[in-house]
């Protein structure tokens, strides 16, 4: 079974064929094919997930795509460990759920059966990078899921914004790409190999030296940076909600900005013998986190709240990394998806009804949306991480491993200094307060109080709530899973490696628990107290004029990147790039059509139409030729 | 030196100098004439080199008709009888002249050098009988297509020069 | 006698006929010089023939190939000459450009 594992990354790709070519002429307008192909997969992948976690084995095929010289060959392979499984596990959920729930969101789009075409596309690309063996191949999806989320968010283009918006995400990624590539080819270099489990022995072994190791591993995390939207190339992220809401709950939310996570947790053993690179996933996840919970706090649009919060919870997720999680941050990863999803669907069902994203003209929704309400809260108290929904065991597991290796005397095996987990924990914490503070204003300024606006709000339908209850109850047992409920560290358990042996039996740090719950409460009763009588006049936060100034414009960073490196291209390298290929390039090609005017203008003389002319030239030539032959030549 | 030399050094001299004089003088008539005298040495050398028929041949069909013929053609085309110039520009004249003379010096240079040495040894006048037996025997191919030759130019002069 | 007379002599009646096929107006003149080439020609034939002894004399026969085109060749032109004075009034060759540029 699990040898079929590649199938699960096929169907969708010849789904996107299949409804690209004959989407339109099919009843369903190519749905049906996409929901089927993930359908398939994700089946697929229940059966791989219960043989993997369940016996322990893992799989490993690969064959040579292209052979270029002795030692440097093209390989293609699965990989299928406890780590891929998990993940084939929740991107095909999400995928399906999503696909299901694009069947109403998105009827009657005019370009509604493409837009099934790109969605299988982009799983297919993302599937690719979960099950690759070896780096070239997750490049491969990993440039698949760029291209198509460009795509997907500019699936409005009509509006220059989205368009642009869409840009600004491919541009940004790329940039970390750069990065990402410039460490497969540091990788490569020091192990002359591209394929992961090898590299990843090569790093746990010692046989690399540390400055090629870390290196490697802070040029890898480039990548995933630009992927997951850290900082500083997180600004992506909030302008890609230009895109139809269920782009950004499968994109955004659940899977694409996971690959950057899932790419750390990959090449983990090189990650672990550079504690220089630890750090630094550490500290920029810590910071991120912060940054971006303050800027959810003071948005209107409900889609950027929900991003700036998948910004900061993937930086948990990275700072759960940093400071030696293994466990912890797939964990959180695994939650997130479920409730993040729902609560992009969820306020997909409210902006389809009113056809705004503005809270300011929301208001009351809980009367007339009640299913929307309840699995909304769901997801939000998730988010927020209150016992016992599955956002608070994941949430807590990384704090845990924050204060165990900050405060604790360090955990063995981590390389991570102890200063830097203090941050992680310190930031984490009030991470969480933010979280759910954030969370509550949501709450009240959707749901609360009385209707705002000027549309005919109503409950979503059937086919858009159910993929909602799945994602309620995922967010409500998820966390069960790995919870001491059921014994500690089971995802540990599921994804370890030879390499990353999981942790066995922890003790619950009933204290920690207790603590971060009531953090998580006060966030919230804060933002009741705040929120409870709908919009202020003034947001609060605008009583603190410099910090809300430096919030509405996103830390200038914007601003930054626009005016430097924007500017820098169109202002002068694109007009220099002109100027050359209309001066240089074709001006040779002009040119040479020019002067094959003029000489042809200067050699038209030689016909001069009288024979004697044409005589003379005859027998000069006789005479150079024999000269020439006899002379030169014959010697 | 023998005898057979002087004679031909002699009949070269007349035959080089009235070669000269076609292509020089002013007179269009006079040119013809100074022609019949290349042509008629010319005969001569080939009496000189053993080939007595071709030697009449070329007197009946150079002198004889195509003189002629260059004759009616200076009348029919009433070319300007007298002096007067008959000549391209003197720029014309100069590349003429460089370009002669190139070809001249080219192929007394590479006569020299490959045929420098070489004699011809003496012997009698090739009877005619064996050089109607070569034609007829080797070279009746190309014999017949000059006849066709003949005929076609023939055929070809009165249909390009009749008036109707 | 040598053998470099005759073609010397060959040699030099073949560029005087280049100077008048290059340098006279007349077209005439021009078919004139252009007889001297040929002869000159025939010389050369001769000669090699008379050196050789070519038991075929393949040279002499050429020779003669050689006037029978000369004399076919000297009709077909001053028919054209005659057709050209016809159409042009005039037989000078630096006339009759009409294929230039």
């Amino acid at each position: 079974m699990v040898i079929l594992a590649w199938l699960i990354p096929a169907l969708p790709m010849l789904a996107w064929a299949v409804i690209l070519l004959a989407g339109k002429r099919t009843p369903g307008k190519g749905a049906p094919i996409g929901i089927l192909a993930i359908g398939t997969g994700w089946v697929l992948s229940i059966a791989i997930l219960a043989r993997v976690v369940g016996g322990g084995e893992s799989f490993h095929a690969s064959t040579t795509w292209a052979p270029l010289s002795a030692d440097l060959v093209i390989p293609i392979g699965i990989l299928v460990d406890g780590l891929a499984a998990v993940l084939l596990f929740v991107v095909t959920t999400i995928s399906l759920l999503v696909q299901v729930y694009s069947v109403s969101y998105m009827r009657g789009d005019e370009r509604y059966t493409f837009f099934f075409a790109k969605l299988s596309l982009f799983t297919s690309g993302m599937l690719i990078v979960v099950l690759a063996d070896n780096l070239l191949m997750l490049l491969v999806g990993w440039e698949i899921m760029g291209v198509c989320s460009y795509f997907l968010i500019g699936h409005y283009w009509e509006d220059h914004a989205n368009s642009r918006a869409a840009v600004k995400a491919f541009l940004t990624t790329r940039v970390g790409d750069l990065g990402f590539m410039a460490g497969i080819f540091v990788l490569f270099w020091a192990t002359h190999s591209f394929e992961i489990p090898g590299i990843v022995a090569a790093a746990h072994s010692g046989r690399l030296s540390s400055g090629t190791i870390t290196l490697g591993a802070v040029l890898l995390f480039c990548g995933a940076i630009g992927k997951s939207g850290q900082f500083p190339l997180h600004t992506w992220l909030p302008d890609a909600m230009a895109g139809p809401t269920p782009v950004s709950a499968l994109i955004h939310a659940a899977t694409m900005v996971a690959a950057g996570v899932f790419l750390v947790a990959r090449m983990y053993p090189v990650f672990e013998a550079s504690p220089a690179a630890l750090n630094e996933v550490a500290l920029i996840g810590s910071l991120t986190m912060l940054i971006a919970a303050l800027l959810a706090l003071v948005q209107d649009d409900i889609k950027r709240v929900l991003a700036y919060s998948t910004v900061s919870q993937l930086a948990y997720m990275m700072a759960g990394l940093g400071v030696g999680g293994y466990g912890a941050g797939i964990f959180h990863l695994f939650t997130h998806a479920f409730f993040k999803a729902l609560l992009f669907l969820a306020a997909g069902a409210i902006i389809h009804s009113i056809h705004t994203n503005n809270m300011s003209e929301m208001g009351g929704l809980r009367r007339v949306m009640p299913w929307t309400f309840a699995t909304f809260t769901i997801g939000a108290l998730s988010l927020a991480g209150i016992i016992p929904l599955a956002g608070f065991w994941s949430k807590d597991e990384i704090l845990t491993q924050a204060w165990r290796v900050g405060y604790g005397g360090g955990a063995e095996g981590v390389a991570t200094s102890t200063g830097v987990a203090q941050v992680v924990f310190v930031v984490g914490v009030l991470t969480a307060f933010l979280t759910a503070l954030y969370v509550t204003r949501m709450l009240w300024l959707a749901f609360g109080g009385a209707y705002r606006g000027q549309g005919h709000p109503h409950e979503a339908d059937g086919i858009m709530l159910a993929p909602l209850a799945v994602l309620a109850t995922g967010s409500v047992v998820a966390g069960v899973v790995g919870s001491p409920l059921v014994g500690t560290d089971n995802i540990g358990k599921w994804i370890s490696t030879a390499l990353l042996p999981s942790e066995g039996a922890v003790t619950v740090n009933w204290g920690l628990v207790g603590s971060t719950t009531l953090v998580a409460l006060l966030g919230i009763l804060a933002g009741s107290a705040l929120y409870r009588r709908g919009l202020p006049e003034r947001e609060y936060l605008a009583r603190i004029p410099p910090l809300y100034t430096l919030l509405e414009h996103k830390y200038y960073l914007d601003d930054l990147y626009e005016g430097v490196f924007v500017r820098a291209v169109t202002g002068q390298l694109a007009p220099a790039t002109y100027w050359f290929d209309q001066r240089v390039i074709d001006g040779i090609v002009n040119g040479s059509a020019l002067a094959t005017r003029r000489l042809s203008r200067g050699l038209r003389y030689v016909q001069s139409g009288q024979a004697q002319w044409y005589a003379a030239a005859l027998f000069v030539g006789v005479v150079g030729i024999a000269v020439v032959v006899t002379q030169v030549i014959g010697r | 030196m023998t005898g057979q030399e002087v004679a031909f050094l002699i009949l070269a001299v007349i035959g080089g100098i009235g070669g000269l004089l076609v292509v020089t003088t002013r007179n269009i008539v006079h040119a013809a004439l100074y022609l019949v005298i290349a042509l008629a040495s010319v005969a001569a050398i080939y009496l000189l080199l053993a080939a007595p028929f071709i030697a009449f041949v070329q007197v009946i069909i150079y002198v004889g008709a195509i003189v002629v013929l260059i004759l009616f053609g200076i009348m029919l085309t009433r070319a300007p009888v007298g002096r007067l110039v008959l000549d391209n520009s003197v720029r014309a004249r100069v590349g003429a002249l460089v370009v002669a003379a190139g070809m001249f010096a080219m192929l007394t240079f590479f006569l020299v050098r490959a045929f420098g040495g070489e004699r011809i040894v003496n012997r009698s006048g090739t009877a005619t009988a064996a050089l109607g037996t070569s034609i007829f025997r080797n070279f009746v191919l190309p014999f017949e297509a000059v006849s066709v030759l003949l005929l076609a130019a023939l055929v070809g002069a009165i249909v390009l020069a009749r008036r109707d | 006698m040598r053998l470099l007379y005759p073609l010397v002599f060959a040699a030099f009646l073949f560029s005087a006929g280049i100077y008048g096929v290059l340098a006279r107006r007349n077209a005439v003149m021009v078919l004139m010089s252009i007889e001297l080439m040929l002869n000159a020609v025939n010389v050369n034939l001769i000669a090699f023939n008379a050196y050789l002894q070519d038991k075929l004399l393949s040279g002499q026969v050429f020779a003669l190939f050689v006037i029978a085109v000369a004399a076919a060749e000297v009709g077909i032109g001053l028919a054209i000459v005659l057709l050209i004075f016809r159409n042009r009034e005039t037989v000078n060759i630096d006339e009759v450009d009409l294929l230039r540029w």
